[in-house]
């Protein structure tokens, strides 16, 4: 848990309701402006983008697998005990030899466990790959889902295992607010929230501020191609205590350079310091909800 | 041949063929001694998240089938039926009545294997 | 009428935020008669553009998941053990079932040697059938911290289908979700053709590439357009040869235009306003009339 990592082991998960706000550029451009070594996990692991732009020297994937079962003829009796208690349909068994179907598998062990002859040995399914990499301060750790794969979450939860207890983490996460973003969010210590002055922009954000506190994380927002607020955002975040962290311009600058697979941090100084600004306020609002630093 | 499921939406021989087996509203099932109908629905298999067409084949082995005439018939789906025993056949007829005509009259052939990807 | 009929369109992104809700809504009011799908359920935004009068409610039911009885539970730990998903921690005396991270495999219900451990059906969410100015729509919002299986996307689709049986509409427009798991291939699956709204950026030929693999993987016939196509022309053209050696038809392109969100401020879509990013959407409008 939380409690167990060590001083200088805050995770700070950026995400949003809704997809394309910016999360993915706000959490690289914070990393690199962050003035102290950090990770970066890219749990967004369905489309894995962090390392367009952190281009990587060596980034060796490692395969990430499941146990899944896999039947001993031998031993099998058909007595059907493991297709009963599979909820997923993982393994059936209709009075003949048991038959596993690995992509829908979850990885449970239940079968295993109640079957009476010993007939089913868990062995490892690939589902995605790591990648650990390292571009100046920041220690990219990337998950990416193996095309066609259905189930997300252990993938992501793999992207976390690799995570090292003594330095700073920034987690990258998947758009919405359903199983893969609570994947990403678990034992986090702050939450950004991106989001852009919108309609869609706030009702997404709302989404995910209900997400934030039915998990108890402490959240702020970044506003990212901020102008006039048409809809009411300001008064959103005021009425919900959520600090409004940084405010990007609506600056086609920033798409620019962005479209490049570039860091507006590095490429316009302006934004270098709004970055550096945004970690400074990040790790005071650690010390006030207390967490670390 | 003795117990013959047929996909369909319907209640009856007249009612039409459904292409679908995972996701078949539910299924005829015609006796050939006993010349009798039984209707069963696939509940399970339109509401599975993911594993259709296993549920679907559960559904028409435990009611006693040893063949199944549909449209089409994905992988996981046919590898339960396979393993259970079930002759799996190919049909476009129109009807349910045509299908049975059809593979009554041995104008169908076994399937050898499933002949759409999965989610279809 | 029967289902041969029936075409069915889904706007998909691979990256989100490309504007496959913008286009969708754009589609639904240039087409002649559709019915509307909002099979992006995590974040549904489609109803704030064509603002929906809900008809029906339903309550939307998927998986299980293990509650303890703690007045019966003895501490023993046995569930804590044998959870795969860390959801279970010890309160007290007794041990806790985090609802948000049981995954509903049923192993500490099995287990438990107090039968101390319940296994209800979950509710994951509501599905809505409503009426809109373009015709009826079919929608849902998934729960906070559910699980996103595509079960409640594959809800909507079937819904909209009988609704388009039901009323002899011949087409059927759906708003996909973004990424290639389990909710974008529950929308894929049988459609007549999948148009992929990309930007040119890195990341969206990235995520462009992946989400055409996925369709071929499901034999689904694909289509590109480029939004915000002169942020980066150049982008724009190594997309476009992207996806037609992916065998993509390549529908057209969106210039960068504030109407958009003018748009959504007035709930409308962007081809009911005088707009320049309307003019193009009409544009991949016809061209996908024609490959459907």
């Amino acid at each position: 848990m939380a409690a167990a990592r060590k001083q200088n082991s805050y995770r700070i998960a950026v995400a949003s309701g809704k997809g394309g706000t910016g999360k993915t550029t706000v959490a690289l451009n914070l990393a690199a402006m962050f003035g102290e070594p950090v990770q970066l996990a890219d749990c967004d692991v369905e489309e894995p983008n962090d390392n367009l732009f952190l281009r990587c020297e060596q980034l060796t994937p490692h395969e990430v697998t499941m146990l899944v079962p896999e039947v001993d003829p031998q031993r099998c009796n058909g007595c059907g005990a493991c297709g009963e208690l599979c909820q997923f349909r993982g393994i059936v068994s209709l009075g003949s030899r048991a038959l596993v179907f690995p992509e829908l598998c979850h990885g449970c062990g239940g079968c295993a466990l109640v079957c009476p002859t010993g007939a089913l040995t868990e062995h490892p399914h690939r589902i995605g790959t790591i990648s650990v990499g390292q571009s100046g301060t920041i220690r990219l750790i990337e998950g990416r889902l193996e095309v066609g794969v259905s189930l997300v979450p252990p993938v992501i939860r793999a992207v976390r295992d690799q995570l090292l207890d003594d330095v700073p983490a920034i987690l990258d996460a998947p758009p919405g607010t359903s199983c893969p973003v609570v994947a990403t969010l678990r034992e986090s210590d702050y939450l950004v929230l991106v989001t852009d002055p919108t309609p869609f922009g706030l009702h997404d954000l709302k989404l995910a501020v209900a997400l934030a506190k039915e998990l108890g994380l402490p959240c702020g927002v970044v506003v990212n191609r901020a102008g006039e607020d048409l809809v009411g955002l300001h008064s959103y975040c005021q009425a919900e205590n959520l600090p409004i962290l940084l405010s990007l311009p609506d600056d086609r600058q920033i798409a620019e350079v962005t479209s490049r697979g570039d860091l507006v941090a590095l490429a316009l100084p302006e934004y270098g310091l709004m970055f550096s600004e945004l970690a400074t306020k990040l790790k005071h609002e650690l010390a006030k909800t207390g967490g670390t630093p | 041949m003795n117990k013959i499921a047929f996909t369909t939406a319907g209640q009856e021989l007249s009612a039409a063929l459904d292409p679908r087996f995972g996701r078949a509203a539910r299924f005829l099932i015609y006796d050939l001694q006993q010349k009798s109908i039984q209707v069963i629905e696939n509940q399970q298999g339109r509401n599975a998240a993911q594993g259709a067409g296993i549920q679907a084949a559960e559904t028409v082995v435990k009611a006693g089938i040893d063949t199944l005439v549909t449209g089409h018939c994905g992988p996981k789906a046919f590898k339960v039926l396979a393993a259970a025993g079930v002759q799996v056949f190919n049909c476009n007829a129109a009807t349910v009545d045509e299908a049975l005509h059809e593979l009554l009259a041995g104008r169908l052939t076994a399937a050898e294997n499933f002949d759409v990807e999965g989610h279809w | 009428m029967s289902k041969e009929h029936i075409r069915e369109l889904v706007v998909l992104s691979g990256k989100g935020g490309t504007g496959k809700t913008s286009v969708t809504a754009s589609f639904a009011l240039l087409a002649n008669k559709a019915v509307l799908a909002d099979c992006d359920v995590d974040a549904a935004d489609l109803h704030l553009l064509l603002t929906p009068i809900v008809e029906q409610r339903h309550a939307f039911m998927s998986g299980h998941e293990a509650v303890i009885r703690q007045q019966d539970c003895s501490g023993c730990g046995i569930c804590m053990d044998s959870c795969r998903f860390d959801a279970i921690r010890r309160e007290g005396a007794v041990c806790r079932i985090d609802p948000v991270a049981c995954e509903g495999c049923s192993v500490c219900y099995r287990l438990c040697p107090d039968k101390a451990i319940d296994f209800p059906e979950r509710v994951c969410g509501e599905w809505m059938v409503s009426g809109t100015r373009c015709g009826p729509m079919v929608h849902a919002q998934l729960g906070v911290a559910a699980e996103n299986s595509g079960k409640l996307v594959t809800t909507v689709r079937e819904q909209a289908w009988a609704v388009a049986v039901d009323k002899r509409i011949p087409l059927i427009i759906s708003d996909g979700p973004p990424g290639i798991g389990c909710p974008v291939i529950a929308s894929l699956s049988g459609v007549s053709l999948a148009l992929v709204v990309t930007e040119p950026t890195v990341s969206g030929l990235h995520d462009l590439q992946r989400v055409l693999a996925l369709a071929r993987h499901f034999s689904v016939p694909t289509a590109v357009c480029v939004n915000k196509w002169d942020i980066n022309p150049q982008q724009t053209e190594k997309i476009e040869a992207a996806a037609r050696s992916a065998g993509a038809a390549v529908t057209g392109r969106i210039r960068y235009d504030r109407s958009v969100t003018q748009a959504q401020l007035q709930q409308k879509a962007v081809v009911e306003l005088d707009a320049g990013a309307g003019d193009d959407i009409r544009v991949i409008w016809k061209q996908v009339t024609e490959l459907l």
